[in-house]
């Protein structure tokens, strides 16, 4: 009982100290300016535009990470294979690289300076400076939240299920589906939200892929950013706390989900 | 068993191979109808292959960061204009960031048909990549700059530390607040207003104007990566007694807080002059030279002048940079970057690795 | 032992998925880099290395990431624990707060921060009565770093903790172990691969973290400049070669960590599994 207190209490210091405390700052400089100022900025054009392109990203990051992180997860603790441990770190790798380089990696490759880019420019494909640019940059820095969230779940779980139901002969989506997913459930629901979370949020790479371009390639962190540029600090943290509205829905959607579904089980 | 592994395995990177190319192809077309959206992307590519004849023209241009209000309010003056002049609607679409950062995307394949950036140096980087011809210096008047701004003190209300130019700012206890001209380019006009003070001070001693400004750095609490970071250091989180910035961010901070703060011009400064200058190569293959030309060109008219003076940044036409006489100070004694022997040599005797400014940091 | 491992349908098929994603969106691109920096010669790239602010740089780097990453190891867990195994008003709030480090852009998080650390600002008065200064030393920098990798220690441990069996404390507390032991015998050594992983992605997060930290560093050469800074520097300087030089080392030294993290995950796993 003693212990619990003391866990709860240094939990609640902690979140307060590091979390709390700077979102009543976004907030409280959100607002400096009173609600209609606040209103004003939220609903321009060009913030509007952003939210669109931020939500497109994100929407695209993770459905290409769930799908990777899946066959990843299945892959990797299902089956002993050499060079796993490769793989494995392989997987992590993009989160740690520094996400400005990760941008410049994609400018290197499909820029102007590439040998791929008359290529490019005969397909009229446009990648830096545009849309798809951005989805790329939103997927390499989210790449392993979800297949992250899924292995350890299905290493703790083991083999021995699927074992016993591929001897009794069921296919392998069969097994899947009965046996792995629902163990997997709720780490994939975390991975999906942490994936949505960060891709929301990210800026480094997306910056150095997208040109600023007004209205067309801006996310919103990088409006928060030329907002701030311009000396308008209110407004950047105006923009800010729509990122943080938007994640507290997503949280709030994601506590109703498992609420429901634990509910069930 | 090893066979229908390998069959198997291929199917796998054949789906994954697919798959990825349709998300591909669904961002590019999601890609256009975004674009296609605000209705003058899609126009574009047929803008660049008649002009003439059609009825509406996109322009990019790329600056840097403070200078959005200035083409805000140009661009709907500029649209006008160049209704009048050719009967075709323009849109300008803006790009702003740190000039450095810019300069590397249109090298990169940022499609600006015209950049107005911080520094000469950040244009030629351009240059250098084959985007911009040789001689655009000359192309437009004074330089190819069509404002210009000098680098002041910022202080707080009352100047209660007494500072009146640079060498106050040596002297013990006194915090200065100042990018570093390694990542901002801004700040490369700090560091060299400074020298340019320390040289006349000491009659071209190297020794002793590097000692200047080393003193000086030491007195650097904040050493932010951009501008806007070091006006945020001094003004919001009240970090030092003095924030060396440009001129029009100064009186941007001014304007948001008349009561808190108040500018101190130093004896002697640098002119510092934003470059503009015409894409080449992007305003060839869109068909947009002469749109481009006359936008840049028409930042020389009395009208656009105003409005850069409006905004703090100093016109290049004497005539109408003395109807701001009350709010420039236009006594003060301006260098420019050529008593540096230019950009190039400014730029590698003291910001690149192993220069000056690597120096006065090393123990 | 070969027989076994095929019992499992989709091997080939999982792996092809996940190979192909793996070259096109990690192997190919890091790929490129190592072909950019191969544009230097080694004399030179040693030359770039093994400038003092660069190697200054690292040191800073790695010891906020590391005293970061340790501290959130341990609070992370915490946390974890917390959110599973206790219920209490405000439980909801809290393990929702977890992925807002996420969603904040770093630059705001960055600013915020240093906002409420300066010596004038809420948190940064109150120690600077004691002459502790946290914004603009490298106290500032962990502090930020904390903020940016806590989630990922908190969410690799939260699943793990949430699917242990309750069976074996449940038999451990009924033959009278204490709670400490009971952690460090039985919990520790389920959730150990887990918080492993959480900690190497957080360490290696850290190291590259950007956004946030140039606000709060101060950024002063040998003091408080971070490696990611330089390279910005480097590319503000049109210095490809040299940006990609020392990112390459920062890319090794996250490698290194994460292949360890997957050593010792696998050979955990394996443990687990009676070593087949």
């Amino acid at each position: 009982m003693k212990a619990k207190k003391l866990l709860i209490g240094i939990s609640v210091v902690f979140l307060f100290l590091f979390l709390i405390l700077p979102l009543v700052v976004v907030l409280t400089q959100a607002l400096k300016n009173g609600w209609n100022a606040y209103v004003t900025t939220v609903t321009d054009e060009y913030t509007l535009k952003a939210i669109l392109l931020t939500l497109q990203a994100t929407v695209a990051a993770v459905v290409i990470n769930t799908i990777f992180g899946l066959f990843a997860a299945w892959a990797l603790t299902k089956f002993q294979f050499r060079g796993k441990k490769l793989i494995g770190a392989l997987i992590d790798l993009p989160v740690t690289v520094s996400p400005v380089i990760a941008g410049l990696i994609f400018v290197l490759i499909f820029g102007r300076q590439s040998v791929l880019y008359p290529l490019l420019q005969k397909l009229n494909l446009k990648i830096v400076f545009a849309v798809p640019g951005i989805i790329l940059a939103t997927v390499f820095v989210t790449f392993p939240f979800i297949s992250r969230e899924l292995i350890p779940v299905l290493e703790a779980q083991g083999t021995d299920e699927e074992e016993a139901a591929a001897l009794m002969g069921a296919k392998g989506f069969t097994i899947f589906r009965e046996i792995t997913f629902p163990h997997i459930k709720w780490a994939l629901l975390y991975g999906i939200v942490l994936c949505t979370a960060r891709a929301m949020g990210e800026f480094g790479a997306v910056s150095v892929l997208s040109g600023h371009l007004r209205g067309k390639t801006n996310t919103l962190p990088l409006h928060v950013e030329i907002l701030f540029n311009e000396f308008h600090y209110v407004e950047a943290f105006s923009v800010a706390s729509i990122l943080v509205i938007l994640s507290i829905l997503l949280l709030v959607l994601r506590s109703v989900i498992e609420y429901r579904g634990k509910k069930k089980a | 068993m090893k066979k229908r592994f390998v069959k198997r395995f291929v199917t796998g990177s054949l789906i994954t191979v697919l798959g990825v190319s349709a998300m591909g192809c669904g961002s590019s077309n999601s890609n256009e109808a975004a674009q296609a959206n605000p209705g003058e992307e899609a126009q574009t590519t047929e803008a660049a292959q008649d002009t003439d004849t059609a009825e509406k023209i996109t322009l990019t241009n790329v600056s840097y960061d403070p200078t959005r209000e200035l083409y805000e309010e140009y661009n709907k003056q500029f649209a006008e204009h160049w209704k009048e002049l050719s009967g075709q609607d323009v849109e300008i679409t803006q790009s702003h960031g740190g000039s450095g950062k810019q300069a590397l995307e249109v090298a990169n394949g940022l499609e600006a048909d015209v950049v107005t950036l911080a520094l000469e140096y950040d244009v030629k980087a351009v240059q250098d990549a084959g985007l911009i011809e040789e001689g655009w210096v000359d192309e437009f008047p004074s330089d190819s700059s069509p404002y210009t701004s000098t680098i002041v003190f910022l202080v707080r209300k009352g100047n209660p530390k007494d500072i009146q130019d640079w060498d106050d700012l040596v002297r013990d206890g006194v915090g200065v607040i100042t990018p570093n001209p390694k990542t901002s380019g801004g700040a490369r006009w700090n560091y060299l207003a400074a020298w340019a003070y320390a040289d006349d001070l000491y009659k071209g001693d190297e020794a002793q104007i590097k000692d200047f400004i080393k003193k000086l750095y030491e007195n650097v609490l904040v050493l932010d990566s951009g501008a806007r970071g070091a006006t945020t250091s001094f003004v919001e989180n009240k970090q030092g007694d003095v924030l060396i910035a440009w001129e029009n961010e100064a009186y941007l901070s001014i304007q948001d807080y008349p009561d808190e703060y108040e500018i101190v011009t130093p004896s002697i400064s640098i002119l510092a002059q934003p470059s503009v200058a015409i894409v080449d190569e992007v305003v060839d293959a869109r068909g947009t030279r002469e749109a481009a030309t006359e936008y840049l060109n028409y930042l020389y008219s009395d009208e656009a002048q105003r409005i850069a003076g409006d905004n703090y940044y100093r016109p290049s036409n004497d005539e109408i940079l003395q109807e701001y006489a009350d709010v420039f100070d236009l006594t003060i004694n301006l260098v420019t970057v050529n008593e540096f022997g230019g950009w190039d040599a400014a730029q590698s005797t003291h910001f690149a690795d192993g220069g000056v400014f690597d120096e006065i940091y090393e123990e | 032992m070969r027989k076994q491992k095929r019992v499992i349908p989709g091997f080939g098929l999982s792996m092809g998925v996940t190979i192909s994603i793996l070259s096109i969106m990690v192997l190919i691109p890091l790929a490129s880099l190592a072909v950019y920096t191969a544009r230097l010669s080694p004399g030179e790239i040693f030359e770039t290395l093994s400038r003092g602010r660069v190697l200054s740089s690292f040191f800073v780097s790695f010891l906020t990431a590391l005293v970061a990453s340790l501290f959130n190891a341990v609070m992370g867990v915490i946390l974890a624990w917390v959110l599973v195994r206790y219920d209490f008003p405000g439980k909801q709030l809290m393990d929702g707060l977890i992925e807002l480090p996420f969603a904040l852009p770093t630059a705001v998080a960055g600013i915020s921060l240093t906002c409420l650390t300066t010596d004038q600002g809420w948190i940064g008065s109150i120690f600077a009565r004691w002459g502790i200064h946290i914004a603009y030393t490298r106290i500032g920098i962990t502090v930020a770093l904390i903020f940016v990798g806590i989630p990922f220690v908190v969410r690799s441990v939260q699943p793990v903790l949430e699917k242990i069996d309750g069976t074996y404390e449940e038999a451990a507390r009924v033959m009278g172990a204490k709670p400490a032991v009971i952690f460090r015998e039985v919990i520790f050594p389920e959730i150990k691969p887990a918080l492993f992983a959480g900690f190497g992605l957080a360490l290696g997060r850290c190291l590259g973290e950007y956004g946030s930290v140039v606000f709060i560093a101060g950024n002063k050469p040998y003091y408080t400049e971070i490696t990611p800074l330089i390279i910005m520097s480097e590319l503000q300087e049109y210095d490809y070669e040299s940006a990609t030089a020392i990112a390459l080392v920062m890319l090794f030294a996250s490698f290194a960590i994460l292949l360890v993290n997957n050593i010792i995950q696998d050979r955990n796993s394996r443990i687990a599994n009676g070593t087949r």
